[in-house]
């Protein structure tokens, strides 16, 4: 498979892309469990970790990928730019693409950084996350850890629970389960709720007891307290009581419900402790399967010509 | 193959080299050849490089347990992550590689269709020793068409065909492809790189 | 010596002041239309062709940033009064939000001034409204309007927040009928946003600001507008709500007026796909509903002039995320190559609105005398030759103006300024090779010019 140049969002991705992605991760997860956990797939390329924004998990799992594949990895910590202070984005590119470097991927908390990088330079672009928009890593890796957990993806009813509307995990994921078959219900207050949000085509519900006897899948979102200071929800506490999964509420969900959260959790915010615990929870194989999804993700672009 | 025949459209001298019996026969040898020199079946341990060699492995474990009645343990190796190519082509599929048992110390059977260059074996002995310190590393192969590009030569040879750069050697299986036999094609279709089939 | 002459001979006259439109020849005489008529005499005149070109008188622009004081790396008055012939704007109005703000008597005389000495364009000035542009203190509006003349005032760059300050400048214009000039968005609801929001700005990441952004401000003013009496000009309207309800207002006999940016007609929201930050303006670009609201309030009068909202930025300011980028589109040399081919050219509005929209809707916005205006005997001299029969590829790195933020950079356009006349002189001319072109363009493109 011919890669595309850059990694933006899953919208640019056709199913079959997916598939590709997912089978091949499923190749290379094999790696991660052997004495030598290294192959020599993609020796001599070299990527780098152009993070704008703390991150220290997608980051190190990037970071795992591209080593676990023989390629050279830089780590550039780079300050928040803005046109007052520091080097601009492009001139960082630029001095990266100096370098050639042969990937650049990149977390920003500006969206469209990395479409704007994959226009200014010849590296291929990997989007780990940009501001509200996309984090298509992400939703690859929890298509990943679904189908690993269900058999399949298509068909399954998923509630994607919380803050969607400053959410890139949310927007992404949408758009991937969508794209695979599963059918999407987005659950939150009113004010978390981006705009245009009907012209997604998933479901919306602000009563996620209502949400909950009929979903597989219940997908966690970090809730983030600087919400609750722009007015969003009154507190933390009515919050979790009205959206935070706990363990009342997973007794009332079907047996076998899968529980999914991008991480870091916030413990007793929008996940109780109990079901943090619960081995239901698969965050633990989200990250574990993160590292074989982004192996696919790197192979797919820097693997071919 | 025959889609892309069809899809370019060259015409092409075919030529049999091999038929259902004469593959029996081979494999049959190998198998008894590399007991021979391995006194028996004790720590060896087969790998099938993928694709069509996964099958030739499961044959030739299939006559060594007929005759030794010792099951061998049988592996599949995708020596994709393992190419010296990669950059100058489209990447090509990755798919699983399972070895069953810890190769340190075992003499290792890898076991491909058609030795060519030899950089597929040399990609799948970098794999295996990503695995262990096997004993030893011995390869066994149907066809060697010789034009090698590394120095590497079998073990196991199920029949020797000289050819020229550009011919292609097609080797069919009955579990893949429904039938058993060799085909050499004298005539290459332009711009196809020979290589790119060695070995699958 | 007497005066200069100059014979504009050969074109098709359309003047929306006075209903012209039909073959003739103009004869100016000095700075002013001396005759116009069929086989004026040519002794001692200087002739323009305009053969197979539209006469039109010059255009106005209600809105452009100049940047002088403050900026003059993005614009000079100087530059900008040339980006405006070339664009067609033989009068421009530039906006306070300078550095300093043009807020009282000494730097307004400062700009006038440059303006004139440039004797590009003329250039008049929107006065602050509140001292600083702060909206705290009411500028001295009064001195300004008795010793310049400046009679329309604004704080354009952001709203006026407090209710109470609006009525009070609304209330205390009165002493000379002077114009105020909103710029309308409710700041909180517009805080953080970086593009209008809605389906698009979701699926980009992208902050929204609403339409009621806007909406919330353009209601509160038509009320405090009818309270006041005042004579209201909302700028840069950009809703399908806010074309109701000035249409609305009017009807009820407010004295309220509204402008347009070409690129809020041809633009939404739907083409910040590529996070293009040329695209980035304030107010942003709406849903293509919104579009259609504009262009229908456009065609019933419903708004009344068409602005550019000229905004020149760096490439600092621009090359930049789409999070930090500024607003503001440059607009002055694009707007008529625009709108002809986008909206003319393809049927969506009639030449003679879209030319009212630039000529006589921005005079009556300004409150000028009709009758002296226009293409027609003793008018001052400002006319413009169009060639709607062109084909070219439309380039910000030739323009006049100091900054490249075009968002039409290099689009095909069908029509060009060909030539400006500014109070009689000819103070631009397009080098265009015209006989060329023409020949390569054919014969049915021109019999589709004589049906215009």
């Amino acid at each position: 498979m011919r890669g595309p140049l850059s990694l933006i969002d899953i919208d640019q991705l056709s199913s079959e892309d997916i598939q590709w992605i997912l089978e091949t991760a499923e190749s290379f997860e094999e790696v991660s469990t052997r004495a030598i956990k290294k192959v020599p797939t993609l020796r001599g390329k070299t990527v780098v970790n152009l993070f704008y924004e703390a991150s220290t998990r997608t980051r190190l799992s990037f970071e795992v990928a591209a080593k676990r594949l023989s390629a050279d990895v830089l780590n550039f910590a780079a300050q928040q730019s803005s046109v007052s202070k520091g080097e601009s984005l492009k001139d960082t590119a630029l001095t990266l693409e100096a370098m050639g470097v042969d990937a650049i991927i990149v977390r920003h908390s500006s969206a469209g950084a990395p479409h704007l990088l994959s226009l200014w330079v010849e590296p291929r672009i990997i989007n780990a996350g940009d501001g509200m928009h996309a984090h298509p890593t992400q939703a690859l890796l929890d298509l990943y850890s679904l189908r690993k957990a269900r058999g399949d993806v298509a068909g399954c009813r998923v509630a994607l629970v919380g803050d969607i509307a400053h959410s890139r995990v949310a927007r992404s994921d949408l758009q991937a389960f969508s794209k695979m078959g599963a059918e999407v219900t987005l659950v939150g207050p009113p004010t978390l709720m981006p705009a245009g949000v009907e012209r997604f085509g998933a479901k919306v519900s602000h009563d996620l007891d209502e949400v909950i006897p009929d979903c597989d899948v219940l997908y966690m979102l970090r809730v983030q307290l600087e919400r609750q200071a722009e007015g969003l929800f009154p507190d933390l506490r009515e919050y979790s009581e009205l959206y935070g999964l706990n363990s009342d509420r997973m007794r009332r969900a079907p047996r076998d419900v899968v529980v999914m959260h991008p991480g870091p959790m916030n413990r007793g915010v929008e996940i109780s402790a109990e079901v943090a615990d619960d081995p239901r929870n698969i965050v633990t194989d989200q990250v574990v399967n993160g590292v074989a999804v982004r192996m696919a993700v790197l192979y797919m672009m820097l693997g071919g010509d | 193959m025959c889609a892309l025949e069809e899809m370019t459209g060259v015409s092409k001298e075919s030529v049999r080299v091999m038929e259902e019996p004469d593959i029996k026969r081979a494999l049959n040898r190998i198998a008894h050849e590399i007991m021979e020199k391995n006194r028996g079946a004790q720590d060896l341990c087969i790998i099938g490089i993928r694709t069509r060699g996964v099958y030739m492995a499961e044959r030739i474990a299939g006559i060594i347990r007929e005759v030794e009645g010792v099951a061998v343990p049988v592996g599949t190796l995708d020596i994709a992550m393992y190419r010296d190519d990669i950059g100058t082509k489209p990447s090509p599929e990755v798919r699983s590689t399972d070895i069953p048992c810890d190769v340190t110390g075992m003499s290792v059977i890898l076991v491909d269709d058609v030795l060519f260059t030899g950089r597929s074996a040399r990609a799948a002995m970098d794999a295996v020793i990503d695995f262990g310190r096997p004993h030893s590393i011995q390869l066994a192969v149907l066809i060697d068409r010789g034009h090698r590009e590394l120095p590497i030569r079998a073990d196991y040879v199920g029949k020797n065909i000289p050819t020229s750069r550009t011919e292609k050697v097609r080797v069919a299986l009955r579990e893949l492809d429904g039938t058993d036999a060799v085909d050499r094609d004298s005539q290459e279709p332009e711009g196809l790189d020979s290589s790119v089939r060695e070995g699958s | 010596m007497s005066a200069q002459r100059l014979l504009i001979r050969g074109g098709r006259l359309l003047c929306p002041f006075t209903g012209l439109d039909g073959p003739g020849e103009i004869l100016v005489v000095g700075e002013r239309v001396q005759a116009i008529g069929e086989n004026l005499p040519d002794e001692g005149a200087r002739v323009l062709g305009a053969e197979g070109l539209l006469v039109s008188p010059g255009f106005t622009d209600l809105h452009v940033h100049l940047r002088e004081p403050g900026r003059e790396d993005e614009e000079t008055i100087a530059s900008g009064a040339e980006a405006a012939l070339r664009g067609g704007f033989t009068t421009v109005c530039c906006m306070p939000n300078t550095d300093p703000a043009i807020d009282c008597v000494p730097v307004a005389e400062a700009v006038l001034r440059q303006a004139a000495v440039a004797g590009k364009a003329e250039v008049r000035v929107v006065g602050a409204l509140t001292k600083g542009r702060r909206g705290q203190e009411l500028a001295e509006m009064g001195l300004m309007w008795r010793k310049l003349g400046i009679s329309a005032f604004s704080d354009d760059g952001c709203g006026v927040a407090d209710a109470l300050l609006m009525r009070r400048a609304m209330e205390y214009v009165r002493i000379f009928d002077g114009l105020i000039i909103s710029h309308c968005e409710e700041p909180s609801l517009a805080r953080g946003g970086q593009m209008h929001e809605g389906y698009h700005s979701t699926r980009l990441g992208l902050r929204g600001i609403p339409a009621a952004a806007e909406e919330v401000m353009v209601a509160r003013d038509l009320i405090l507008a009818e309270l006041t009496g005042v004579r209201l000009h909302i700028a840069h309207i950009s809703t399908a709500h806010s074309v109701e309800m000035v249409r609305i207002a009017k009807q009820r006999g407010v004295r309220v007026t509204a402008e347009v940016t070409p690129h809020h007609l041809i633009f939404s929201d739907e083409d910040l796909a590529e996070y293009g930050t040329d695209l980035k303006v304030n107010p942003p670009l709406r849903s293509a509903a919104d579009r259609e609201a504009l262009r229908e309030g456009l065609a019933d009068r419903t708004i009344d002039a068409i602005a550019t909202d000229h905004a020149p930025h760096s490439r600092e300011e621009k090359e930049v995320e789409f999070d930090g980028a500024s607003f503001g589109a440059i607009g002055m040399e694009s707007a008529w190559p625009a709108l002809y081919t986008h909206l003319v050219d393809t049927g969506i509005l009639a030449l003679q609105d879209v030319l009212a929209a630039l000529t006589c809707g921005p005079a009556r916005v300004l409150g000028l005398e009709p009758d002296a205006l226009g293409l027609r005997e003793g008018a001052r001299a400002d006319i413009l030759l169009l060639d709607c029969d062109d084909d070219y590829e439309l380039a910000a790195a030739g323009f006049a103006s100091l900054s490249r933020n075009c968002p039409f950079d290099g689009q095909r356009m069908r029509s060009r300024v060909a030539a400006t006349v500014q109070s009689g002189a000819i103070k631009y001319q397009s080098d265009k090779p015209r006989a060329a072109v023409r020949q390569k363009t054919g014969s049915k493109r021109g019999a589709r010019s004589a049906a215009v």
